[in-house]
């Protein structure tokens, strides 16, 4: 590649994002951490200064990220913001998520782009709906690292019991998910105490600061040891070349390599990768995007995944899955809907409802169900119209994974479990 | 192992986005501002279709931009073999609009409005602007392809989601959407870009009797801010220890609290 380093500049990225239940704190947590690092310009803070003023109001850290009107006279995020700062170990992007339950598409559209979570709890008020259901959708979404942020320590007199309490009451419920938190960490967001550095006003907390933690994550981009998976974007002609386009999302794929695309099976050898404006390299690897020449002319579109043979994806007319759905019209056993899995979109029927359950009290609500409401996530077997490409979600997360598109927005996302056995002509 | 950094990053998700565009909208254009991002913008449309720009350009002249940027568009324009499209409110100009009639009334009428008449002149389903989440507030919240209505407005509070790369390329007749490929880059990012690529940008960034321009728009709204940055790397330099935010020199940003907001929420870029 042509990358000119420079000496100190970090190279890493990690993105994490901030969720838990409406004021709980997060946007506060975000402004703090944005402003302490130095990383908000003076001009906006004098902005927000005068803003606060003319409201009546302190200083509200919230109100850098929170710019919207509606969203400063209400005091509520509506909608995810990603700002960005950097560390001397590497850059960050932090996406702040909405709290409340109105806006979880949001919270799921943030937290889906994320490596990292931060799960923030009121040490006042305690584990309230969203923080129980966030954590449930950071599982779902695959995010493994996860820190828990006890906020709001100023208001209970930064009480290790309370603190202590509210750690152990979580405990239970992330063991019921599965989910093992990085750590628990106790500030007040407002005050900057633990924030950026430690404070005297916790002596009892040995651990890290949110800053401190965050560089202690680890970077989590591994993609490139999995086998090779490139959907095919497009074909391009411009020119005398023909370029198979896409982007790698797992693996890595040299020059003289033979791909299989699937479903289709065809085969050919890659005859050159394709660059503008930079040498042509001899391999590439996840995350980019890429172009490549084949040796045959073989017919290949838009949709196929490119892999080399000897670790194929799977290929079917059916599978599990488990849905968030996030439509206001609930999701249909027997509808129809338009399945987009990496490029390949294709029309999927509902062909059970093996069970829904409450996103936050994981409560069953019902098995073998007709609908799955707002909010709810359900276990389903979808069929889809021609055979398709897929792995399962714990194989190869980015093949894994596909999303529900209704009247003509993306109303649900899914991650597949397995195959599923074939399901009779008739269905 | 892969030897991608930090800008190899941007530049494959902003890659990824424009194929996704140009494979998805039939009738697409892309906004050239002929500013710094919209100069980056092109530079990736040409590493994303290998030498080639098939996406037509659009400006919005409102008459009142700096000579320097027409220069510069006449001359790229031609080198690149470019498809260029110059639009212009001509009978809002005709009839005297200028920033006096206050700076928002004017930017709807010259820059919105001017889109406007393109956009349905041409019919165009996709359009690919320049814009960051690192500029103001309301980008921060955008999404990589985000709709407006029949009206033009975007509905900021009702937003699809956007989740694993997945975007909104299904859309109602009577809507259009934009596409933002550069959302998740920065100003230093541009700039760092800008060097490593050798791109071109308008001479007016750099250092001249102790300013230069750090935002480019029109001549009457457009102030240049105190700088010794004489090159791109002076740029990076100064941009690394500023204080002071991008849009600081944008008149129409300083109008009121929410003029952002108000403007782009009525199809302002």
């Amino acid at each position: 590649m042509s990358t000119q380093r420079t000496a100190g500049v970090p190279s890493e990225t990690l993105k994490f994002v901030m969720v838990g239940h409406v004021d709980h704190g997060k946007s506060t947590l975000v402004g703090r951490l944005l402003h302490e690092t130095g990383f908000i310009p003076d001009t906006k803070v004098e902005h927000v200064k005068k803003v606060c003023e003319d409201q009546g109001k302190g200083f509200e850290f919230a109100f850098l990220l929170d710019g919207l009107e509606e969203e400063r006279d209400q005091g509520i995020t509506i909608d995810v913001a990603q700002m960005f700062f950097k560390t001397d170990k590497r850059h960050y992007v932090v996406i702040d998520a909405p709290g409340h339950k109105e806006f979880l598409k949001n919270m799921i559209s943030g937290a889906s782009n994320a490596d990292v979570a931060f799960l923030m709890i009121d040490a006042e008020e305690g584990i309230q709906e969203q923080t129980q259901r966030h954590a449930y959708l950071l599982s779902l979404l695959g995010i493994k690292q996860i820190a828990v942020v006890v906020n709001k320590m100023d208001l209970v007199g930064y009480s290790q019991q309370v603190f202590e309490r509210t750690r152990d009451t979580y405990l239970q419920y992330l063991a019921t998910i599965g989910v093992r938190p990085h750590s628990f960490i106790p500030i007040s967001a407002y005050h900057g105490d633990n924030v950026v550095r430690k404070t005297d006003k916790m002596p009892w907390y040995t651990g890290r600061s949110i800053l401190e933690t965050l560089d202690h994550f680890e970077s989590h981009d591994d993609r490139t040891k999995l086998p090779l998976r490139l959907p095919v974007q497009d074909v391009y002609k411009f020119d005398k070349r023909r370029i198979i386009a896409g982007r790698i999302e797992a693996g890595s794929v040299a020059v003289g390599d033979t791909l299989t695309f699937y479903p289709s099976g065809k085969s050919t050898r890659v005859k050159t990768i394709e660059k503008w404006n930079a040498e042509t390299p001899a391999r590439v690897y996840a995350g980019e995007s890429t172009g490549l020449q084949m040796e045959e002319q073989i017919f290949v579109e838009r949709g196929e995944i490119a892999a080399l043979p000897s670790a194929p994806p799977q290929t079917g007319e059916s599978f599990h899955a488990n849905v968030f759905w996030m439509g206001s019209k609930h999701l249909q056993k027997g509808g129809k809907y338009l399945i987009k899995l990496a490029t390949q979109e294709v029309e999927g029927t509902i062909e059970a409802i093996v069970k829904v359950i409450n996103s936050s009290t994981l409560e069953e609500i019902s098995s073998d169900a007709a609908e799955v409401a707002k909010n709810e996530v359900a276990e389903i077997i979808v069929s889809t119209r021609r055979p398709i490409a897929f792995d399962t979600f714990d194989a190869v997360p980015e093949t894994g994974r596909f999303v529900i598109v209704h009247d003509h927005d993306v109303r649900g996302g899914g991650i597949i479990l397995k195959k599923a056995e074939y399901l009779g002509a008739n269905l | 192992m892969s030897s991608t950094d930090h800008l190899d990053k941007l530049e494959n998700q902003s890659i990824f986005i424009l194929r996704e565009a140009y494979k998805k909208f039939k009738k697409l254009a892309m906004l050239w501002s002929i500013g710094k991002d919209s100069n980056v913008l092109l530079w990736l449309a040409r590493k994303a279709f290998y030498g080639h720009c098939p996406i037509p350009l659009v400006h919005i002249d409102t008459s009142y931009k700096m000579p320097e940027m027409i220069q510069f568009r006449d001359h790229y324009a031609k080198e690149w073999g470019l498809n260029l499209i110059v639009g212009q409110n001509k009978q809002a100009l005709a009839e005297g609009m200028n920033h006096t009639k206050g700076r928002i009334v004017c930017c709807t009428a010259l820059k919105t409005n001017g889109l406007q008449q393109i956009m349905e002149q041409y019919d165009y389903k996709g359009l690919i602007l320049g814009i960051r989440r690192d500029e103001e507030s309301t980008r921060a919240k955008e999404r990589y392809f985000s709709p407006r209505d029949k009206n033009f407005e975007w509905d900021f509070k009702d937003q699809p989601p956007e989740l694993w790369d997945q975007f909104k390329t299904n859309f109602d007749e009577n809507t259009h959407i934009r596409i933002h490929p550069l959302l998740h880059w920065t100003e230093v990012n541009i700039w760092e870009y800008i060097q490593r690529e050798n791109i071109p940008v308008v001479p007016l960034y750099f250092s001249r009797n102790g300013k230069r321009y750090r935002s480019l728009g029109c001549a009457p709204c457009t102030n240049p801010v105190e700088s010794e940055a004489k090159d791109v790397a002076g740029i990076i330099a100064e941009l690394k220890a500023t204080r002071t935010s991008e849009r600081a020199g944008r008149a129409q940003d300083q109008e009121d609290t929410y003029a952002m907001q108000r403007l782009r929420a009525k199809g302002y870029m």
